[in-house]
């Protein structure tokens, strides 16, 4: 049972039609505390309605959802406001939940935006909105982050640092993260299970197998197979303790 | 100093004016006017039934508006049409069976004006009552759903996603509107509640940057559109729907300067 404790959502053989169309089936993956699912795919392959299922956002599924907790925040892809709300970034950030304006102030530096703080949400760049909305997400101390795309439209240096937050957070709040990215060399690194969809699990495991599953070539490619032997060359030796490589 | 029906008048109209504030300010940020346009149609059907059958016009209209709302929801489910037609077909078609049925109660001398545009003159003890004890539950329960309310309102997939159960307080949101009507009725007039409702919320827009100024301002406006209203259809002998809706309208108008004005600080 000590599994089942660590254990915050868990999938199994889920899947969600629309309009007699499956967007995804056949998913089953667990989100544990302190680990990183990753979700990557090409587009339309299920990678959202995935995370949309592990949240319960979407109700009449195939298969099943066990959550094993109300702590969760949540970064969306896609996020429509209507701007006929006057919504200041403080006000965003106390949507879901009050949270103590220390906190708030924290995830707003943490994330690079606490200059923004009393600006109104609809004034903010695209990259600024998707680091207030991280700061959201990791403001409420949650126990899963689900996050889907976090760092578009931020710019490259912006998006290196977020993600090495991300890898942070998961360590000290000792949170599970459902984390949905394009970027290859992230998921390569930060990443403890990945998961490749393409309507349905085409493969999973560690990131070293997945990269060297056949479907996960086609489906990725050339450049792909590239990205994992760039990394299989960095990881085919050790550092020793006097920094020398030694081969092993 | 004043008549005690015009001191009624004004209770009733300040206690309407509390309530009404916020919750249109849920109706401008959800795009809900039409809706609470045909909840407001289908109330003179309440108030026919009240009295044929001698109900309360309070207790009857909110149980017709609720009734309304509810098949509304129905229909959107079952049916393809949309939204605005489904609302269309019924405040036109409540508002028909209601006039329709007025027609058959000759024998009670029915004061359609007062109906449709407020009659202060009607206002008695026992509305006060209903109006503050109504208004305040009302207020009451909408504090309690405000979180997920608002949330859901921003964005309903983020509420959603973090366990706030939106649909649960759009279900409540929805039997407050039909509520907010039956309590302002006889004060405002059924054509004119909607504005009761997003006038002062849409004047509040105009010069809030966030939410909770938002609301204290449209509760503001609401109370000074009743006041000014009231003082003018006593003074100038006019119904006192219209006449309270007029001051919101130039409470709004008032309220386009300071856009102008922030504009021009912009530039």
């Amino acid at each position: 049972m000590s599994s089942e404790n660590s254990t915050l959502v868990k999938l199994n053989n889920a899947g969600f039609k629309q309009n007699d169309k499956w967007l995804v089936e056949g998913v089953s993956l667990t989100v544990e505390k302190g680990k990183i699912v990753t979700l990557i795919g090409p587009n339309g392959s299920g990678k959202s309605t995935t995370a949309k299922i592990a949240l319960g956002i979407y109700k009449n599924i195939e298969g099943s959802v066990e959550k094993y907790t109300n702590k969760v925040g949540y970064v969306p892809q896609k996020i429509s406001i209507d701007w006929t709300l006057p919504l200041r970034v403080y006000d965003f950030m106390l949507l879901t939940e009050n949270i103590k304006d220390e906190a708030i102030d924290e995830a707003l530096t943490l994330t690079g935006v606490i200059h923004l703080k009393n600006k109104n949400l609809g004034n903010l760049s695209g990259g600024e909105f998707q680091r207030v909305l991280i700061a959201r997400a990791i403001s409420k101390k949650p126990e899963l982050l689900v996050l889907d795309e976090p760092v578009q439209g931020v710019d490259y240096t912006g998006e290196i640092a977020l993600y090495e937050l991300i890898k942070r957070i998961s360590d000290t709040l000792n949170c599970g993260i459902l984390l949905i990215s394009h970027d290859l060399h992230t998921v390569m690194t930060a990443t403890d299970h990945v998961v490749c969809l393409n309507g349905h699990v085409c493969c999973s495991g560690s990131p070293m197998d997945v990269a060297k599953n056949n479907e996960y070539k086609t489906l990725f490619g050339e450049q792909a197979s590239q990205i994992l032997s760039v990394y299989e060359h960095k990881h085919d030796h050790v550092h020793s303790d006097k920094g020398e490589i030694k081969k092993n | 100093m004043f008549d005690d029906f015009f001191i009624r008048a004004l209770i009733a109209g300040l206690g309407i004016a509390l309530v009404t504030g916020p919750l249109g300010c849920f109706v401008v940020w959800r795009r809900l006017s039409y809706f609470g346009d045909t909840l407001a149609h289908s109330a003179l059907l309440g108030v026919t039934l009240a009295y044929s059958f001698e109900l309360n016009i309070a207790l009857s209209v909110f149980i017709i508006s609720s009734l309304i709302a509810l098949i509304l929801i129905q229909l959107q489910k079952k049916t393809n049409l949309p939204g605005d037609a489904l609302l269309g077909l019924l405040a036109h078609s409540s508002l028909a069976v209601g006039l329709v049925v007025i027609g058959f109660l000759t024998f009670i001398r029915f004061d359609i004006m007062g109906l449709l545009f407020g009659d202060i003159l009607a206002v008695t003890i026992d509305d006060l009552l209903i109006i503050w004890t109504g208004g305040a539950v009302i207020l009451l329960v909408l504090k309690l759903i405000w979180k997920p309310l608002f949330a859901s309102t921003v964005n309903y997939e983020l509420a959603e996603a973090e366990g706030l159960n939106p649909d649960r307080a759009k279900a409540i949101f929805t039997i407050l509107m039909a509520a907010v009507i039956a309590i302002s009725i006889k004060m405002v007039g059924l054509l004119l509640i909607t504005g009761m409702l997003i006038i002062p919320a849409a004047m509040a827009r105009n010069i809030s940057d966030s939410p909770q100024k938002m609301v204290l301002f449209s509760i503001i406006g609401g109370l000074l559109s009743v006041l000014l209203g009231l003082f003018s259809s006593l003074e100038f002998n006019t119904s006192s729907g219209p006449s309270i809706i007029m001051a919101s309208l130039i409470l709004f108008i008032l309220s386009l300067l300071n856009i102008k004005q922030s504009i021009k600080l912009k530039n």
